[in-house]
């Protein structure tokens, strides 16, 4: 995310004026944690290679994230929201583990004093393979958190090179096997598509993320972002454009061979062992309940409305110092809007949606569904059972479709 | 000490004897704007404050073209040896596609100022309006301009002048109309060298039309020229060709603004209003009689104004073809030699064909439709008239390469012009080359002054309405100059090529063209739109066609990935508004059968390469 949305401006009070009542909407938090040690040259997240940034450190982060926790639930409270246990917390960053591990035991710790957990949530947290050992899984897992998600990308040396990845590759896998040791969930995020990058030596990271026999895999074709380091490379010829019918064949060959090692898709860009493996976290955001984002940059939606916060630490830190909220823009999303957002979110979902609820809503018309099963993009049978599913073509195509169905 | 006259001379009542008529010929950035400017200046008809460049370009886009496309009159007096005079200054269009309105400027003249730019040299525009001036027996005065100029070489083309029109190299006036150097020399020299006008007061009144103006305000403003006898406010008037009878609301000269005055007389040069609301009713060229005592004899040289260029005009959002019907009306109130009539087109749905008198033409009626209306439009690639007979001796006639008829062609008639192009003469082989390319013959070459050349070509008009001037321009670094004019018909050994994406034919894509040349042109159309055309889900073959047999061939790649890998948290409302961009972006999307074509593909497909490098502007 490297540009915020354009918004309204955000009221310094934070006061969230519901759109509708989410009261039965679960509820969940990310923490975002907005420093790395190098930044990749792919990477257009928020983030910042340096630990001193204005008034704020990254020594001292963690105490500006406990007191946006205890604002958020004030803010919470004044709007009318009932307070609700969390469903599910995620770290991200960022680099969430070049923190002290007690860093995000802190943090964690008063999530939980603030609104309570479900038993069985699920907590994860973002890792750098070269930032975690054995001790701080322990610590981690010792803390309440269930699952690690490690940035993988490739088991490759040349792709990690392109991509300015530093970390040891054998680091991956050892950190996974400890991660389970511990007993805690795993996942890894996997890059397609870099600069240099063939089918074979995709294969070959597949294989890699595969062999660790982890919970999880996300695979995320590469998006050349505008300012970042790779999107000059390209231009300047340096290194050549991704090609898209390569990224499709890299696709198809990760459905492939994540399949055949048990793996089941559920969204478009993720695979997991069993359905309970599924990042339910993740999942809150593709069904549109209610989380609060923590930290710089950080996004939330509550009953409608989606808040941005700030995006550079300082002003982020300075907005928090002054108890001022940290939210610089947001947007209430109207019923039409929603609509929008449903279908854009969930026709990724393995699961599908219901056919009759898109009927109901406008989106259903029978042409326009039949001409999808005609260009094979959705499961023809599924339809006719009253599930929309898209095709493994109609994944990769998975926009097209989203447009065709809300007729843009 | 300023030789700025004290008093005016009354119009209506002035001494055709005091009374001085001239133009300025000049080519388009010879300065011709800057020196009138100078002038009014100068005579004190404008004071310094009111001034502003190109105080008599009304037009914005004049302005910023820095050119003229209207032609105003304007009266200032000047003083020569304790006399007052008064001097009507016709400004007259500076480009090839206004001849007819520049001939009638200069038949309401008898003297003319040559203005050369002193750095540049005479262009072929100017000899064309020259050899205009010199039919119509005007007396000419040679100037050079910009003689402030550091690259100003006035010697050398004080002498080409001079060989070119008689005289010596020393006649040849040196100004600046930037600085003003040299400005009351030539009013002086105008007074002294142009013969005054000569006209019967007593015979019924003649009043040849060489402008007509349609203002918001005033309704259409026609500019004068009063040959004999006189007109009178409120007076009855009678249009010769139509025979329409108006009355005279107003009647003045123009010093720069509009000055009601009691009539005018012999000689001289003013302005009428008479409520018409359509510069149809009054034309160029018309004369001008009373009602009550009307002439018999109507003078020479009237002539309807014939389009040469034909083009599809299409509103990029279909729901704004009313108000383009609309800006059509309006602007064709103050432009007689705009045609247009309804027009559809399978790729770019409801517009209107045009017919303009060349491309600048065109291209100033499409950025006054953009500007002064707001519209978004693409103009499809300018069409020549094409006389076409069929085996079955039927006669079309194709204004519109669609329309081209499909069965057996016994004959194609295309319009010819003969083009004059001036260049200095390093760039003869390139210039040669280029027409030999474009279908051209030889007429002659000449040599003019030492260096420079001056060619002239038969040529088909298609070939020149589509990009031959920019072609012209870059191999000759801008130096050459064109100019041409009809040369009757020819018959040509032409097809038509038609452009297919996935077996549906583009109509705005197909071209007549000489049979030599369909194979480039398919090849060059199919490959543009390759590369403008976005992937589909499925393969999009493009094809070139003559009649059934396809000459050229490419194909857009199925698009097999169009998703965006990761929609989190943060990517949502990115992700929302992106659609919404999308959705607008398809109001702009044509499809033609099962294929979305941007409409920056057809606009981008219907340019040429040298068009889009930016337009020119003038001083």
């Amino acid at each position: 995310m490297a540009q915020l949305p354009k918004g309204e401006t955000a009221p310094s009070d934070g006061l969230i004026p519901l759109v509708f009542d989410s009261s039965k909407n679960s509820f969940h938090a990310y923490v975002h944690i907005p420093y790395c040690l190098t930044r990749c040259g792919y990477c257009d997240f928020n983030t910042y290679t340096s630990t001193e940034l204005g008034d704020t450190s990254q020594a001292d982060y963690f105490e500006l994230v406990l007191k946006e926790i205890d604002f958020s639930k004030s803010v919470l409270e004044k709007s009318g929201v009932p307070v609700r246990k969390l469903s599910s917390v995620f770290f991200g960053g960022g680099t969430p583990t070049l923190l002290p591990v007690q860093d995000l035991v802190s943090i964690l710790k008063k999530l939980v004093e603030a609104f309570g957990i479900e038993t069985g949530s699920e907590i994860t947290t973002e890792a750098n393979p070269d930032s975690v050992d054995q001790d701080y899984l322990k610590a981690l897992k010792d803390a309440g958190f269930t699952r690690v998600s490690f940035g993988m990308q490739s088991a490759v040396p040349h792709v990690l090179k392109v991509l300015e990845r530093t970390h040891k590759p054998e680091n991956v896998s050892l950190n996974v096997q400890r991660a389970k040791g511990v007993g805690l969930q795993t996942s890894v995020d996997l890059i397609y598509g870099t600069p240099g990058e063939s089918l074979a030596d995709w294969r070959k990271s597949l294989e890699a993320a595969i062999a660790m026999d982890t919970d999880h895999i996300s695979a995320y074709s590469l998006i050349v972002e505008p300012g970042t380091k790779l999107a000059r490379q390209i231009k300047s010829g340096e290194v050549s454009s991704p090609d898209d019918a390569l990224h499709a064949d890299m696709y198809e060959l990760a459905e492939e061979l994540l399949t055949q090692a048990g793996f089941a898709n559920y969204e478009v860009s993720n695979w997991a062992k069993t359905q309970d493996l599924e990042s339910k976290h993740n999942v809150a955001y593709w069904e549109s309940k209610d989380w609060w984002g923590y930290g710089p940059g950080a996004h939330s939606h509550v009953g409608g409305v989606r808040w941005w916060n700030v995006k550079h630490p300082a002003a982020y830190a300075e907005r928090i110092h002054n108890e001022v909220s940290p939210a610089l823009e947001r947007e209430l999303v109207d019923q039409e809007n929603r609509h929008v957002e449903k279908v854009m979110l969930e026709a990724r979902l393995a699961k599908g949606m219901d056919v009759s609820w898109l009927k109901d809503n406008g989106f259903g018309e029978a042409k326009a569904l039949s001409e999808l099963i005609a260009d094979g993009l959705v499961d023809g049978k599924a339809l006719i059972a009253g599930k929309l599913v898209l095709t493994l073509k109609g994944r990769l195509l998975a926009d097209l479709v989203v447009r065709r169905l809300l007729g843009f | 000490m300023s030789p700025r006259a004290t008093t005016r001379l009354e119009p209506a009542k002035t001494n055709p004897d005091f009374i001085r008529n001239f133009c300025i010929i000049a080519h388009i950035d010879h300065g011709k704007s800057t020196l009138a400017d100078r002038m009014l200046q100068l005579t004190g008809v404008v004071d310094a404050r009111s001034m502003r460049a190109q105080y008599l370009d009304r037009m914005d886009i004049e302005r910023e073209r820095g050119i003229t496309i209207k032609s105003q009159a304007v009266r200032m007096p000047w003083e020569l040896d304790g006399q007052t005079y008064a001097l009507n200054m016709i400004d007259t269009p500076g480009h090839v596609d206004f001849t007819y309105e520049v001939s009638r400027s200069l038949a309401a003249c008898e003297g003319a100022v040559l203005l050369v730019d002193a750095a540049q040299g005479i262009e072929a525009q100017t000899l064309a309006n020259l050899y205009l001036a010199l039919e119509n027996d005007l007396t000419i005065i040679p100037v050079l301009n910009k003689i402030d100029l550091p690259a100003a070489q006035p010697e050398k083309y004080a002498e080409e002048l001079a060989e070119l029109i008689g005289g010596q190299p020393e006649d040849c006036l040196r100004v600046s109309g930037k600085t003003g150097v040299g400005v009351d020399a030539l009013l002086d020299k105008i007074v002294r060298t142009i013969p005054h006008p000569v006209g019967d007061p007593n015979a019924p009144a003649r009043a040849m039309i060489f402008d007509s103006v349609y203002d918001s305000y005033r309704g259409v403003v026609t500019y004068v020229r009063m040959v004999d006898g006189s007109l009178s406010n409120r007076e009855k008037i009678t249009m010769m060709s139509t025979k329409a009878v108006h009355e005279l609301l107003e009647i003045g000269v123009s010093s720069p603004e509009p000055e009601p005055t009691k009539g005018l007389g012999v000689g001289e040069v003013g302005y009428l209003i008479t409520g018409v609301k359509d510069v149809r009713q009054s034309k160029v060229g018309d004369t001008v009689t009373t009602a009550m005592k009307s002439a018999t004899v109507a003078l020479k040289g009237y002539s309807e104004p014939k389009p040469m260029v034909y083009s599809g005009i299409y509103p990029i959002d279909g729901s704004d073809y009313p108000i383009l019907r609309e800006a059509l009306d309006k602007l064709k109130l103050s432009d007689a030699s705009l045609v247009y009539e309804p027009e559809t087109s399978v790729a770019l749905g409801f517009g209107f064909r045009c017919g303009f008198l060349g491309l600048l033409h065109l291209e100033i009626i499409t950025e006054r439709l953009e500007r002064e209306f707001g519209l978004d439009l693409i103009a499809t690639a300018p069409s020549v008239i094409y006389e076409v007979t069929l085996d079955d001796k039927k006669e079309v006639t194709v204004t519109n390469p669609s329309e081209y008829p499909t069965g057996k062609i016994s004959k194609v008639l295309e319009p010819m012009v003969r083009a004059t192009i001036l260049s200095p003469k390093d760039y003869v082989g390139a210039i040669m080359e280029l027409c030999q390319g474009r279908r051209g013959s030889m007429v002659d070459m000449q040599y003019f002054g030492t260096d420079r050349v001056q060619l002239r070509y038969d040529m088909p008009l298609a070939e020149i309405v589509f990009d031959f001037f920019d072609h012209l321009k870059s191999k000759t670094q801008g130096y050459a100059s064109l100019d041409y004019e009809e040369n009757g018909l020819a018959e040509g050994d032409l097809v038509k090529v038609d452009i297919l994406l996935q077996g549906e034919q583009v109509d705005a894509f197909s071209a007549i063209v000489h049979k030599d040349k369909a194979y480039a042109y398919g090849v060059m159309m199919t490959t543009k739109l390759r590369e403008l055309i976005p992937r589909q889900q499925f393969e999009v073959p493009i094809q070139a066609a003559i009649g059934a047999r396809i000459i050229a061939r490419e194909s857009i790649r199925a698009m097999r990935k169009d998703v965006l890998a990761k929609c989190y948290g943060g990517d949502i409302s990115r992700k929302r508004k992106l659609l919404e961009k999308q959705k607008e972006g398809k109001k702009r999307m044509k499809m033609v059968g099962r294929v979305e074509v941007p409409q920056e593909a057809f606009i981008a497909a219907l340019t040429t390469d040298a068009e889009k490098k930016g337009k020119k502007k003038g001083d």
